[in-house]
């Protein structure tokens, strides 16, 4: 396998066409993938498949990755596009994440939603709840910084901002996750406390 | 409320390490001489330390076989660099710019501009000649830029329509 190896190591190995070395690539970016792909897509199922199809583009579109970026930064513009060609096609309903109309629409179709949200108590949970009550902007930032660890620079340069911007924009995305997880999550917190 | 936000700021970089060492130091001392600024500090503190702690999401454990599978039919693609050639994009947009300026030239061409403009309009209704309005040298000036401002508005209103949907998604 490929472990142990660099991203531009296993990617000059699959460019030399060594088409299974790409399941190390896929292995360490797969959950990263995943949960950006969660940020657009709401749901589990949907994100799979539409992870799965960044993957395949990913893989056809590897000789056009330069290495001038982190590998990372490049798949999240596959990410991004994949994801929204992904919601056009299936026409998703696109939900304003207004947090009145999400439980509203969350009590409407399954009322049960409330009740999972006291039980699911670990902080993971808890804390991908209280993200997608954020408007995609807030959503993306944090995720990028917490889950994907990316740089305040690295983000710049995904986003096509100014690093400064970035760093504003994720001061106010903190502090719009924090304002929900303490109106919709006080007892997960003070647990967590 | 904006000495707030600034206090928030500044201890947000200071978590984060993206200040100076002149910088940390002088937070440093506040937090130990200032309840206010250590209460925030232990709040966002805390904050931070949930979101450090929540992992990713995993797919399914068939997740990479898929992939697999999936990629199996397919070849890498070229390098776009490759097989696009620069001088074909370039060339294209040449003759956009070329068909722009010359129909501008065009329209200018067709200005008679020592013309006076026609102020004898009928009054009498059924004897109106439309085609005495489009002929009329600012009729065609007016019509010109109107298509310009048309083009301008086309290029606006898709931009703002796929804007708008990123930020819906």
């Amino acid at each position: 396998m490929s472990t142990g190896l660099s991203d531009n190591e296993i990617i000059g190995k699959v460019l030399r066409g060594d088409q299974q070395a790409y399941a190390g690539l896929v292995e360490r970016y797969q959950n990263y993938v995943f949960t950006l792909a969660m940020r657009f897509t709401k749901n589990r199922e949907d994100a799979e498949e539409a992870s799965q199809d960044i993957f395949i583009k990913a893989y056809r579109s590897l000789a056009d990755f330069r290495g001038a970026s982190k590998f990372s930064t490049w798949l999240y513009t596959i990410v991004n596009t994949t994801c929204i060609t992904f919601l056009r096609k299936r026409k998703l309903e696109t939900y304003s994440l207004d947090h009145e109309k999400i439980f509203e629409m969350a009590d409407s179709k399954d009322s049960g939603f409330r009740a999972n949200l006291v039980e699911q108590k670990s902080r993971t949970n808890m804390v991908n709840e209280a993200i997608t009550l954020l408007g995609h902007d807030d959503a993306e930032i944090i995720t990028l910084f917490y889950k994907a660890e990316q740089s305040l620079e690295e983000i710049g340069k995904i986003l096509g901002l100014d690093p400064k911007t970035a760093k504003v924009r994720l001061h106010r995305a903190r502090q719009r996750l924090k304002e929900k997880m303490e109106t919709y999550f006080a007892e997960e917190v003070k647990d967590l406390n | 409320m904006e000495t707030q936000k600034h206090i928030e700021e500044h201890l947000w970089d200071y978590i984060d390490g993206t200040i100076s060492s002149e910088e940390k130091t002088i937070i440093e001392q506040l937090l130990l001489s200032n309840t206010e600024w250590k209460n925030k500090y232990l709040e966002l503190l805390e904050t931070h330390r949930i979101l450090q702690s929540s992992g990713l999401e995993a797919p399914s454990l068939r997740f990479t076989k898929n992939v697999m599978e999936g990629i199996s039919k397919y070849h890498i693609a070229p390098a776009t660099k490759t097989y696009i050639n620069k001088r074909i994009i370039w060339g294209i947009g040449f003759f956009f710019i070329a068909i722009f300026v010359g129909f501008l030239v065009y329209g200018f061409g067709q200005i008679d501009w020592t013309a006076k403009g026609d102020n004898n309009l009928s009054i009498d209704l059924s004897r109106l000649d439309i085609n005495k309005f489009f002929n009329n040298t600012y009729i065609n000036i007016f019509m010109m830029i109107n298509v310009v401002l048309g083009l301008f508005l086309l290029d606006n209103y898709f931009s703002h329509k796929r804007k708008s949907f990123q930020k819906k998604v």
